[in-house]
């Protein structure tokens, strides 16, 4: 539990392969707290976190109020239209408010990258990132991580498959630096238009043919495609994406029996995942909903600088 | 009212001139240079100004300056913003037209001109839009505008994306001898991006500003200069691809010229990990070899003039969300500073005499202005430059009105330590 110093969690890029292995311990026995008759644990009781949802968000904001309530801690949620960044206040008055008051973790999705670093810089507060703009979203990589780990007994020397839209995708961001810094291989696919020749500098192969890659991975990572804001100018169809991109039940059938299907979720039926695929005993798609509940109460429990677990 | 500036290193490159030499003021004019030894009395001086050490230039021009007035005046004003230019080493600035309202008609021209006369501590010369409004789609009142005394046609800050709307305006220009000034972007390339497109904007998942374009336009601008013979400058070149275009270009004869600002040489986009708006700029901070090729542009004379790009902005506007930010720094004050460090003393890409003409003979040919010289009868702006006085930024001590600069801190070599406006010292490093 000492490996944890940090006030703030903005990034897997920051985090160094320790930390995240910090998270990942702790998570795990906050995990052991969720299967308990009382799920509720004194943790962080006395203390304020306001969920400040800048961008909308139904899943992540529940997942966090859900593990702040299991921690006992007191939760106070902002979403766009309640607050007063509609009356033109700007972010960081919002923010200087929400310290004024006492917030000891504010929890940030805002469609700005970089948002949860302006924010960490200049309030006292510890800033917890769940979302900024295209960036990262270090809780999602965490209980992904967690996911595989729990299920495969390791990160390292894995090979994550993530298909989808990566250009735009924060969870493809914080994902690669976490498998990559736990050592896996990971191999990025989607079409050349979301899946642009900068990301394989960070160290990850890029490929734009899936049934090539399919046989040989360990975990396959669908990313949602945002068809109604992407389909004009960055594939055709989505009936081609679908043909080119989409895990199909043929494609299915190439993978390794044991391979792990995952979403980050809402998905899309039909699209980027088969419906029956999407519901059978490969796809831990609400394992990872689960899952990141745990992870969000080692988050919170970590950034607040909490004692050994009673 | 006569002053002689004795001992100093004079550079005139108007005049072929780079030696140690005396410099005889006379009621706000050249008089002569006497070369015949340091520090002989002709009698009569009313004031002596020992230059011992120094280089003499002719008073720099800064031809690419947001004054921000009219209708900006929280962000700076013609009297903050001369002032900056003076501190900086500036007898002469040239200020861009994207005010509120936009400088797009004669009175607006003459409001400046008036207000400059008032309260300008150097020269200012003002440029007109290219378009209404800057939208890119009616001609402005050019004629007008150029009795008015514009020195040049611009919209900057947008780019007249029609290219037969930018043709005919050339066209138009050619008239008056005006040339135009182009910040070159195509928008349907640059779309919403705010940072340069490659690996940093993959990794910070900020939109991309690809290189393409600023190149594309860069291309249309010298295919426009061919047909029309009108005289285009690009503004605050960026990416390696536009240097090697306008390279290209002038050794076939087109009349294009380019220009650099030294935070495109001193700064690359990994510069924006921690999503610091003062690193937000249009265009964007671009990778290592772009630095490199701009470097290599000014060695080789295809960028021929060096200026700031001066974009002040208010402390609350640029304290935001990085994609809400206005792109800009300020920049007179550290210009100077930045590129004798960089592109004299580190780089040795360039002599202090060839910056020197890239600050003054190369903007007042392109513009026709009657400075950037020290020819007897010229006015006599003067800067006194110490090439190698070790400084420290301070954005405090900025007499501008904004503080938005990446460079608080940094240490610099050389600096303006007198600047000399119509004979008269109007600021003088204490």
């Amino acid at each position: 539990m000492t490996t944890w110093k940090r006030k703030d969690l903005l990034s897997m890029q920051e985090l160094s392969a320790d930390e995240i292995t910090a998270v990942l311990d702790t998570s795990a026995a906050f995990k052991q707290v969720g299967s308990r008759q009382i799920k509720k644990v004194p943790a962080l009781r006395g203390k304020t976190l306001v969920n400040f949802f800048v961008e909308p968000s139904t899943r992540t904001r529940i997942s966090f109020e859900l593990a702040a309530f299991r921690l006992s801690a007191d939760v106070v949620n902002i979403s766009p239209t309640t607050s007063s960044l509609t009356k033109g206040e700007t972010l960081k008055d919002t923010a200087r408010n929400l310290q004024a008051l006492h917030a000891d973790i504010i929890v940030l999705r805002h469609q700005s990258a970089g948002a949860a670093q302006f924010l960490a810089e200049r309030l006292q507060s510890s800033i917890v990132n769940a979302g900024d703009g295209a960036h990262e979203h270090p809780t999602q990589a965490l209980l992904d991580v967690f996911t595989i780990r729990e299920r495969k007994g390791r990160i390292a020397g894995l090979h994550i498959v993530i298909i989808g839209d990566i250009l735009f995708s924060r969870v493809a961001r914080s994902n690669i630096w976490a498998l990559l810094k736990l050592g896996a291989r990971v191999t990025l696919a989607g079409p050349s238009t979301l899946v642009p020749r900068a990301f394989a500098e960070m160290g990850v192969a890029v490929s734009h043919s899936i049934d090539d890659i399919l046989p040989a991975a360990d975990v396959v990572n669908l990313l949602r495609i945002q068809h109604e804001r992407q389909q004009k100018q960055f594939f055709p169809s989505l009936g081609e994406y679908v043909h080119l991109f989409g895990l199909t039940r043929k494609r299915a059938e190439i993978l390794k029996p044991d391979c792990l299907i995952m979403h980050p979720g809402p998905i899309n039926r039909g699209i980027e995942i088969d419906s029956e695929i999407a519901d059978s005993p490969r796809s831990v798609i609400l394992d990872q909903v689960t899952n990141g509940l745990a992870v969000r109460m080692a988050v919170l429990y970590l950034c607040a600088g909490g004692k050994k677990l009673g | 009212m006569r002053t002689l500036l004795t001992n100093g290193h004079v550079i005139d490159p108007a005049n072929g001139v780079n030696r140690v030499a005396d410099l005889h003021i006379a009621d706000g004019k050249i008089e002569r240079l006497d070369f015949e030894g340091s520090g002989r009395r002709v009698g009569g001086d009313d004031e002596i100004i020992d230059a011992t050490g120094l280089l003499v230039c002719p008073g720099l021009i800064d031809m690419h300056v947001h004054l921000r007035e009219p209708g900006q005046s929280a962000k700076e004003t013609i009297a903050t913003g001369t002032r900056a230019a003076a501190a900086g080493g500036f007898t002469s600035v040239v200020c861009m037209p994207n005010t509120a309202p936009p400088a797009d008609n004669a009175s607006t021209i003459a409001w400046i001109k008036e207000r400059a006369a008032r309260e300008a501590v150097v020269n200012v010369f003002p440029t007109g839009a290219i378009t209404k409004g800057l939208a890119g789609e009616e001609l402005t009142p050019i004629g007008a505008m150029y009795h008015a005394g514009i020195v040049a046609l611009t919209d900057d800050g947008h780019c007249v994306q029609n290219h037969e709307v930018m043709r005919r305006a050339l066209e138009y220009a050619r008239m008056f001898g005006l040339p135009a000034l182009d910040h070159c972007q195509d928008y349907n390339l640059v779309g919403k991006g705010v940072m340069h497109e490659g690996y940093w904007s993959a990794v910070l998942g900020l939109p991309g500003w690809p290189s393409a374009g600023e190149e594309a336009i860069v291309m249309r601008d010298i295919l426009l200069a061919e047909l029309c013979q009108t005289p285009i400058h690009c503004q605050h070149l960026s990416s390696a691809g536009s240097v090697r275009l306008v390279r290209e270009a002038r050794a076939r004869g087109v009349p294009i010229t380019a220009e650099v600002c030294p935070h495109h040489i001193a700064l690359t986009d990994e510069s924006l990990r921690g999503f610091d708006t003062n690193f937000k700029m249009n265009p964007p901070l671009r990778a290592e070899r772009d630095v490199e090729a701009l470097i290599a542009g000014v060695a080789d004379g295809t960028i021929t003039i060096l200026c700031s790009d001066h974009a002040p902005h208010c402390d609350y506007e640029k304290e935001v969300e990085f994609d809400c930010a206005p792109f800009g720094i300020v920049g007179l004050e550290t210009e100077l500073g930045l590129f004798l460090d960089i592109l004299v003393h580190k780089k040795r890409a360039i002599d202090a005499a060839k910056l020197v003409e890239m600050f003054t003979l190369n903007p007042a040919r392109l513009l026709r202005l009657d400075r950037g010289t020290l020819s007897p009868g010229a006015p006599a702006d003067i800067t006194l430059i110490d090439a190698s006085l070790e400084w420290t930024v301070d954005k405090a001590a900025f007499a501008s009105q904004s503080r938005n600069t990446p460079f608080h801190g940094m240490t610099l070599r050389g600096r303006a330590v007198r600047t000399i406006v119509a004979g008269k010292t109007i600021w003088a490093l204490q």
